[in-house]
């Protein structure tokens, strides 16, 4: 989705604020919105894929007003409704006082995840990468590769800033889960992942610094041969 | 939820938060003390010391520096330090003539079991949108500048592999410990955003 997310490029933003020992949380309500949106994964039952997709779908204006917590807010209510969790009105009527309908939802009944079991459950984590998957490598390192440009409406990870760009090549990360089907229900999907550099020159034009460059992990289908 | 708040009327994200961990909680799919054991670790025992572990090995032990590079996911968990955000690690050393700085420019992917949780600034627009087309002028704003030769290179983390930076190790720092070491080892330095 060519969205308002896609930030790689922009001009008049401003200067960048550093912060050198600010806390993790600023606020109360960023400490719950973190805390619950990571247990909504197993929760709701939705993947890192469809969580990004979610905050995606924050409307652009909003999205550019509100802060990095709100659109994790926005992403896990839009999940919540979609999901069949809750609905609109159930939570509208919560946010007055009311209270939600009785009844969990789909995942109702599941057992759920205790304080104990966070800290393992974190430190297992869940790699994307699918060695096992049976994806020859259409590409080598070294070799010169165009991204598609392709602008679709759903959700990828090609940037807009390096689409129709040409690359080379830089490793081969082996076969990961694509978000583009991944993200939209249709199945993990495992695609070779390279790590691929673009000249700065290539991106922004010559008056670009000739030395920089930036390196994007791209998928196979986001390539084509130079 | 917190409990110490004061009368003052909510903020609007505060009222959508309680009602959403309220209605999740009576509907028996979260249990609130797990959100409450989710936040203390992440906001008290995983965060950029780790990584400063890691760098002050790598500064004192060549063949572990070798390792981290050659394969940073096993070395980083050499000191139990892995999972979520950070299953496939990449680590990228600073030299005298290349400096590695990173970004995720289309959400704000970083690396938890090293850094911890992403500073503001590298969840806001102005850093997403100028360290791709601008990685000096940003580095500036941190108050590093770089001589034109060196190389910058700017991963964007658009996929689900992580990065770390090594830093330079400083001048001076010959006879020091690797726990002395840690204490020169910034958040910022291993996003790559300023020197150490």
């Amino acid at each position: 989705m060519n969205g308002i997310h896609d930030m790689g490029g922009m001009h008049n933003f401003g200067p960048v604020e550093p912060e050198e020992n600010g806390p993790v949380f600023h606020e109360d309500w960023e400490r719950q919105t973190f805390g619950l949106w990571i247990l909504c994964y197993g929760a709701m039952g939705f993947s890192e894929d469809e969580s990004r997709n979610a905050i995606e779908h924050t409307p652009p204006a909003e999205y550019l007003w509100t802060s990095y917590y709100e659109h994790v807010l926005s992403g896990l209510e839009r999940l919540g409704v979609e999901k069949g969790v809750f609905t609109e009105d159930e939570l509208l009527a919560v946010q007055r006082g009311g209270k939600g309908a009785p009844g969990g939802g789909p995942k109702a009944g599941r057992r759920v995840i205790g304080p104990e079991e966070i800290e393992p459950m974190m430190r297992e984590g869940g790699t994307k990468h699918r060695p096992e998957a049976d994806v020859a490598p259409r590409f080598k390192v070294g070799q010169e590769v165009l991204t598609r440009n392709d602008n679709p409406e759903t959700h990828t990870r090609l940037p807009r800033y390096a689409r129709g760009k040409r690359g080379v090549i830089e490793s081969d990360h082996g076969p990961y889960v694509f978000p583009d089907s991944n993200a939209m229900l249709q199945g993990e999907n495992p695609q070779r992942l390279y790590g691929v550099r673009f000249s700065a020159v290539e991106l922004w034009g010559p008056d670009a610094s000739k030395a920089d460059g930036v390196y994007l992990d791209l998928f196979e289908p986001y390539l084509e041969p130079a | 939820m917190a409990t110490h708040r004061s009368p003052r009327q909510l903020t609007e994200p505060e009222i959508r938060i309680k009602a959403l961990e309220e209605l999740l909680v009576g509907k028996g799919l979260i249990d609130s003390k797990a959100v409450d054991a989710m936040i203390d670790l992440y906001e008290n025992k995983v965060g950029p010391r780790n990584g400063a572990k890691v760098v002050a090995r790598a500064w004192s032990d060549p063949d572990y520096k070798a390792w981290l590079l050659k394969d940073g996911s096993a070395a980083i968990a050499e000191f139990g330090f892995g999972g979520a955000e950070g299953e496939n690690m990449i680590v990228l050393e600073n030299t005298e003539k290349v400096h590695n700085m990173v970004v995720c420019t289309l959400c704000s992917c970083y690396p938890w079991p090293v850094l911890g949780l992403p500073p503001v600034w590298y969840k806001d627009a102005p850093y997403r949108s100028r360290a791709v087309i601008d990685p000096r002028g940003v580095l500036k704003d941190f108050g590093l500048e770089l001589d034109d030769d060196v190389e910058v290179r700017v991963w964007d983390s658009s996929a689900e592999v992580r990065y770390l930076v090594l830093p330079r190790r400083p001048e001076g720092t010959g006879g020091m410990s690797e726990e002395e070491l840690a204490e020169l080892v910034t958040r910022d330095g291993m996003i790559g955003v300023v020197a150490v």
